[in-house]
């Protein structure tokens, strides 16, 4: 079937405003869902669940929660790897200190906690802007050092901050294997993706958008930049929060404050540069990207390495990685801002006139 | 005409304001009738546009006192001031340029929704119900201001003219009952114009909002305006209707003389 939209006229308003207003991208859509959900966990073998996919669903969920505040309210944070370790460690402390708490409770309580903590973080943004919020965002990761290495409470007195979880299960459901963590990561998403997108298509996100776009012209239409700004700050830090739990309990089941260390926020900063500001898709497009690439470079420089007869190293590897992404970064600043998703959607634009592009 | 001049609605009382050394206004009263269409002229730098800022608590005079509907403002602020029904558009045109022109409308309903995050997040009840509701009363505005086949144009890539309707139809979606314009037909074609005009008139013949206008065409003045307030060094230097303040001999040298 050609992807158009000829003879989809909408009737109503309610039509109009469908997440997917195109019958085509609603189908591809459920397509991808029932593949993501069915066809996967039969086809993929543990290697990679354990090392693209539950870590791209975790991070996609984080980078969600980056874009809200960056791309859609046009704040900065460089406190995106602190948050994850609020929400870990907030989650963790509710889950053994409470007797029988069931998990999910657990890790969406580590989502509040974050959204509290992130709140109280975003209160700079009322004042300061650009660089100077994103210094006092970075305050936000020493603090977390201080205190998960420091306050021994946090961590239940261990050592150094590592904690561990064991016998994980929801409902009688066990998240013991690499199948049913990527399931139960997939259902966070899912369903953490559709409230981000109901979000930025409702009141809020247009508070948000349009404290990022003028703010002079926000508040003169009466929109308080005290709340668009804090409640961005407090759903991004809850989804980041709730990211970060995830990470912990899921995908390491054991971890120390380093697993949440400020290249993880430089890391989720760059996915959703380079996926795109301003778009749930790009969120997704950004944390595939940079979960495939380095592994996608392991492959395939060793093997140019051998055609061409140069030896590269390990580390000629990982330089490599870097050399990428600043380029691709300074790329997309310059070049394209709305990034991955911005090229795709200018692809399907094209594709909807295609052939006749008049 | 249907509508019909009526009590003062908006007071403004010796009001002063100063940037640093800059004088921006000096003592300056005036008042607004409701339904009037209340113009605001002067030389540039005169402090037309500062005048808006300060109905709408943009700018805090230094001195003076703002008396909306008989109610005491010292410290107008632009919250309280859209609560109280007052909307505006900008000279610089202040759109939100990432999004369309729908969105950007519906940014005027702001004010109006009674939905909270939660049921936002979860696309349910009442904010399901009141993107509806609104968007309806968005897309009137929209026909109103004849911009259907734009609609779901990012306002970034609009011409300049588009830009200022569009930027009119936020400040209408708000529904106001005081409208402040500041300079909707600068830089703009006769056409242009001449449908601008046509919008202006039309929303306070059919709505009956008042209406606040800093316009340098003079023609435009004197034939759509009610009354006429002239500005010259932040100082008021005329009042009164078209006709008088085009016999005043303050307004002829400072004003006239001066951009002719
Ligand atoms: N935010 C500000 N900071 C400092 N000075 C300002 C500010 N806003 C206005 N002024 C000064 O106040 C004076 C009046 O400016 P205003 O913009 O109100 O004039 P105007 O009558 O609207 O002029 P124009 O016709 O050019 O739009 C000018 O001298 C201007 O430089
Ligand atoms: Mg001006």
């Amino acid at each position: 079937m050609l992807y158009r939209e000829n003879g989809q006229f909408k009737t109503s308003y309610a039509a109009d405003q469908q997440i997917f207003p195109i019958a085509q991208d609603r189908w591809a859509i459920i397509g991808i869902l029932v593949f993501a959900f069915v066809a996967v966990p039969l086809l993929v073998d543990e290697y990679l669940f354990r090392a693209i996919l539950i870590p791209f669903l975790i991070l996609s969920l984080a980078a969600l929660g980056v874009n809200i505040l960056v791309g859609y309210c046009g704040q900065i944070t460089l406190g995106a790897g602190a948050f994850m370790a609020i929400g870990a460690y907030a989650a963790y402390n509710f889950h053994i200190r409470i007797e029988g708490m069931p998990l999910l409770v657990s890790l969406l309580l580590g989502g509040f906690t974050t959204a509290v903590v992130g709140i109280f973080f975003g209160i700079p943004s009322l004042r300061v802007r650009g660089l100077y919020l994103a210094v006092a965002t970075l305050a936000a990761q020493f603090f977390t050092d201080w205190v998960f290495l420091r306050i021994p409470w946090f961590t239940d007195n261990s050592s150094s901050g590592s904690v561990s979880v064991s016998n994980l299960h929801v409902m009688g459901w066990q998240i013991n294997n690499p199948v049913s963590k990527y399931l139960f990561c997939l259902g966070f998403l899912t369903i953490f993706a559709l409230l981000a997108k109901n979000m930025t298509r409702s009141a809020i996100g247009r508070q948000w958008m349009a404290i990022r776009d003028m703010d002079v012209a926000a508040e003169v239409i009466g929109i308080r930049p005290l709340f668009a700004k804090l409640s961005a700050f407090a759903v991004s830090s809850f989804f980041i929060g709730t990211a970060g739990a995830l990470w912990g309990f899921v995908h390491l089941a054991s971890w120390e404050p380093a697993a949440f260390s400020v290249d993880r926020s430089f890391q989720l900063l760059f996915m959703v540069i380079i996926g795109g500001l301003g778009s749930i898709m790009g969120s997704f497009f950004g944390a595939a990207f940079i979960v495939i690439l380095p592994i996608a470079l392991n492959q395939i420089l060793p093997v140019v390495g051998d055609l061409t007869g140069i030896e590269i190293s390990t580390a000629g590897i990982s330089h490599a990685e870097l050399i990428i992404f600043g380029g691709l970064i300074v790329f997309f600043l310059i070049k394209e801002p709305h990034g991955i998703a911005r090229l795709w959607s200018t692809g399907k634009e094209k594709l909807r006139l295609w052939p006749f592009p008049h | 005409m249907s509508r019909q001049i009526g009590e003062v609605i908006l007071d403004l009382k010796q009001v002063s304001l100063s940037f640093g050394g800059v004088k921006a206004l000096t003592d300056i009263s005036f008042d607004v009738r409701e339904h009037e269409i209340r113009a605001i002229i002067g030389p540039n730098g005169a402090g037309k546009s500062s005048m808006l800022n300060v109905i709408n608590g943009v700018y805090r005079p230094q001195l003076g006192e703002i008396i909306l509907r008989g109610q005491h403002f010292s410290k107008m602020n632009p919250y309280k001031a859209a609560k109280a029904g007052i909307s505006r558009t900008f000279q610089n045109i202040a759109l939100f340029k990432g999004m369309n022109v729908i969105d950007n409308l519906m940014t005027g309903r702001n004010l109006k929704i009674r939905s909270n995050l939660i049921q936002q997040a979860f696309w349910w009840g009442a904010a399901r119900r009141e993107e509806l509701a609104h968007r309806a009363k968005v897309e009137e505005v929209i026909d109103f201001l004849e911009i259907q086949h734009i609609r779901k144009t990012p306002v970034g890539r609009l011409p300049y003219g588009l830009q200022k309707r569009v930027d009119l139809g936020r400040a209408l979606a708000m529904e106001p009952s005081i409208l402040l314009l500041d300079e909707p037909m600068a830089g703009m074609n006769v056409e242009e114009k001449q449908d601008m005009c046509r919008f202006i008139l039309d929303v306070n013949d059919q709505f009956g909002t008042t209406i606040v206008l800093i316009e340098h065409d003079m023609a435009v003045v004197m034939d759509i305006s009610d009354r006429v307030v002239v500005l010259d060094y932040g100082k008021k230097i005329g009042d009164g209707e078209p006709d008088a303040v085009r016999a005043n001999p303050d307004v002829i040298s400072a004003y006239l003389g001066a951009s002719h």
